[in-house]
């Protein structure tokens, strides 16, 4: 167990990091450069004043006509969104571990505010996938994948949840929590999760489009 | 599980079209799969790349459709439902596609999106849907399978260079017949041709000499009172329409706008206005002039709804009495997400109309006429697909109506063809009207 534990905490972490932040810069810079080669026109029109217009509006909550439109999607997919992100860098029980490898540490919330925004993380996964099961519209949009995709980030909360409450098993499923975190940082480069590197550049260039060119809003 | 992309024991809207019946009989899958492969590797690249591999399958585009809203929200009509069915499948099985798979693909591209760009508004990412079908159309078109009617205009425009085999005489003699008329109005008019230096080129579809005459009349009309300084070619290059760019024949394209923009450069004029047409707008200030590699057109381009705009605000266009009934305005998608007219568009009805009541939603996001995009070009058997695929624009229009709106102003001529049907289908019984027909109306005219 022990051996274990040191495995997935110590090279496997390395190697979710590594994979993680060179497997996004391979991703955009090699997009940059497919673009450069074959869309070039879209250096052209890429205007920073335009493409972070459209990006504020759509990363404020309400902010567009569409957030507006489905007001509780809006509230469940923005809250999922700084959940995801947020929980696992400021939780306590990580920045311990931070501090006993690399003396670091930060500021970091409550458990049982962890424990409340893991249950919103969790419950909103849970939305989603009801979502795709019920509504006719993305349900005719799934694939296989997309269960996997939705898996891959819901297990490292729903596994850390049950650690921290030492639910039996609970040792086992510690060492399944680091694995599915690290399992999720890993995929982000590889999978539709790589929405979350190319979102500024494909909203940043509609919006452009939109704004320099049109003279038009796109939210 | 979701369905498959395509349920051959779906009911596919079984229409007659010997463009697309003749091109697919001639199709094979190693010939289908080697031109989807060849035109993918050398057209495409990072945007359908990052597109693809983007999106989320969400479905939060789906309201943004006019065809999947009127169909009760039937999945296979939402913008990613209609890329799933064409080119995720290409991709995935790598161009390996059978004849009856590009034979959908076609209908879907050509006939259920009409590239108005209303989903780019809905989806988070901004990704680019009609660029997607268009890629579609791109396919469909090297394929050899288009619909038979757009391509007879695609035809037109490679052999004449305009839209309706309009002949270089024809077009001429259009011109003189409307002066003439015109001039029992206002003895003094005149539709000057080919005048070198003039400011502006005014510039029109091919539908206009052919079955819109009096619209060339009336902007006559409106630029001789108004004191502007224009002429009109008397050479190909006059018509600045493209359903090329519809069908994805770029190449044809290309020249249309090279043409276009040379004629004007020929005549030396400063700017060119266009008559109230959007889809001609979409080419000439954004999709032809970057196949020329202009990232901007290379010489300025107005639309007509921009120029009334200037005569009503400069005062060089005079109101006797504003038109009376009320009326309602329909924002086409290739010049208000094309290009931001809306609000000057107003501007112009509030300074012509006496009552204007907003249609609901309006603007950026207002719904297509489903006639853009070329769908109405595909010709008289995809009526129906454009009816029954804008039931909400019916929706919309009457509840415009119940709130007191008798007329639809709207600047374009595509949004005319698919209102009109729709006006005529459900039995919405409002007049529809250009721009041009009411300025020329109320307009103050020398006696």
């Amino acid at each position: 167990m022990h051996d274990i534990y040191n495995f997935v905490s110590g090279p496997l972490v390395w190697a979710s990091f590594i994979i993680f932040f060179a497997g996004c810069l391979y991703r955009l810079i090699s997009m940059a450069v497919l673009a450069r080669k074959k869309d070039v026109f879209v250096y052209e029109y890429m205007s920073f004043k335009f493409g972070l217009r459209s990006i504020l509006h759509w990363i404020t909550p309400f902010g567009t006509v569409k957030w507006r439109k489905n007001p509780f999607f809006t509230i469940v997919t923005f809250t999922f969104h700084i959940c995801i992100i947020f929980i696992p860098i400021f939780l306590s029980a990580h920045i311990i571990l931070w501090k006993e490898s690399w003396g670091v540490s930060w500021w970091y919330i409550s458990d049982t505010a962890a424990d409340v925004l893991t249950i919103v993380a969790i419950a909103s996964c849970i939305f989603f996938l009801v979502r795709r099961i019920v509504l006719p519209e993305v349900k005719y949009l799934t694939s296989i994948s997309d269960y996997v995709i939705l898996a891959i980030v819901a297990a490292p909360f729903i596994t850390g949840f049950w650690t921290y409450h030492q639910w039996p098993g609970f040792r086992i499923m510690g060492i399944l929590h680091i694995i599915a975190g690290e399992t999720m940082l890993a995929a982000i480069p590889f999978t539709r999760l790589i929405h979350m590197i190319f979102f500024p550049f494909t909203r940043g260039y509609m919006g452009s489009e939109f704004g320099a060119v049109r003279h038009a809003k796109d939210w | 599980m979701a369905e498959p992309a395509i349920n051959k024991k779906d009911e596919i809207n079984k229409v007659v079209d010997e463009g697309i019946d003749k091109g697919i009989a001639r199709l094979t899958p190693e010939k289908i799969k080697q031109v989807i492969n060849k035109v993918l590797a050398s057209e495409t690249g990072a945007r359908l790349k990052a597109y693809v591999e983007t999106c989320v399958h969400c479905g939060l585009c789906s309201e943004a459709c006019h065809y999947y809203l009127s169909h009760d929200n039937d999945p296979k009509y939402s913008p990613a439902g209609k890329v799933k069915q064409t080119i995720w499948e290409i991709l995935k099985k790598k161009g390996n596609v059978d004849p009856e798979f590009i034979r959908n693909a076609s209908r879907i591209a050509y006939t259920e999106c009409n590239l108005c760009r209303r989903c780019a508004m809905y989806c988070p990412f901004g990704i680019d849907i009609a660029y997607l079908m268009s890629i579609v159309r791109r396919l469909c078109h090297m394929l050899g399978v288009t619909p038979l009617y757009i391509q007879d205009t695609a035809h037109s425009h490679s052999a004449c260079l305009n839209q309706m085999w309009v002949k270089e005489d024809e077009w001429i003699d259009s011109l003189f017949w409307q002066e003439e008329e015109a001039q029992d109005e206002i003895s003094s008019l005149r539709i000057p041709l080919e005048k070198e230096g003039a400011e502006t080129l005014y510039s029109v579809i091919a539908p206009e000499p052919k079955f819109r005459a009096q619209l060339i009349y009336q902007a006559a009309v409106i630029m001789n009172v108004a004191g502007v300084d224009f002429t009109m070619p008397a050479t190909p290059g006059w018509d600045n329409s493209d359903l090329c760019m519809f069908t994805g024949d770029y190449e044809m394209m290309g020249r249309l706008k090279k043409a276009h923009f040379e004629t004007a450069m020929r005549l030396k004029v400063k700017r060119i206005v266009m008559g109230e047409c959007g889809h001609a707008f979409r080419s000439v200030y954004d999709v032809g002039n970057r196949w020329l590699a202009w990232k901007m057109p290379p010489i300025p381009i107005i639309h007509a709804v921009e120029l009334y705009y200037e005569l009503l605000k400069e005062g060089k266009i005079k109101i006797t009495k504003k038109y009376d009934k009320p009326v309602t305005f329909q924002d086409p998608c290739n010049i208000v997400r094309g290009k931001g007219l809306h609000e000057k568009a107003r501007y112009v009805v509030n300074a012509i109309c006496e009552e204007f009541i907003e249609m609901h939603p309006n603007r950026e996001h207002n719904y297509c006429c489903c006639a853009g995009g070329g769908v109405i070009n595909t010709g008289p058997q995809y009526k129906m697909t454009r009816i029954k695929g804008n039931r909400i624009k019916a929706e919309q229009l009457f509840a415009t109506k119940a709130r007191g709106a008798k007329v639809i102003i709207a600047p374009c001529h595509n949004c005319h063809g698919g209102i009109e049907d729709i006006n005529h289908h459900f039995g919405l019984d409002m007049e529809l009207h250009f721009l041009g027909d009411i300025i020329y109306k109320v307009m103050e005219k020398p006696e």
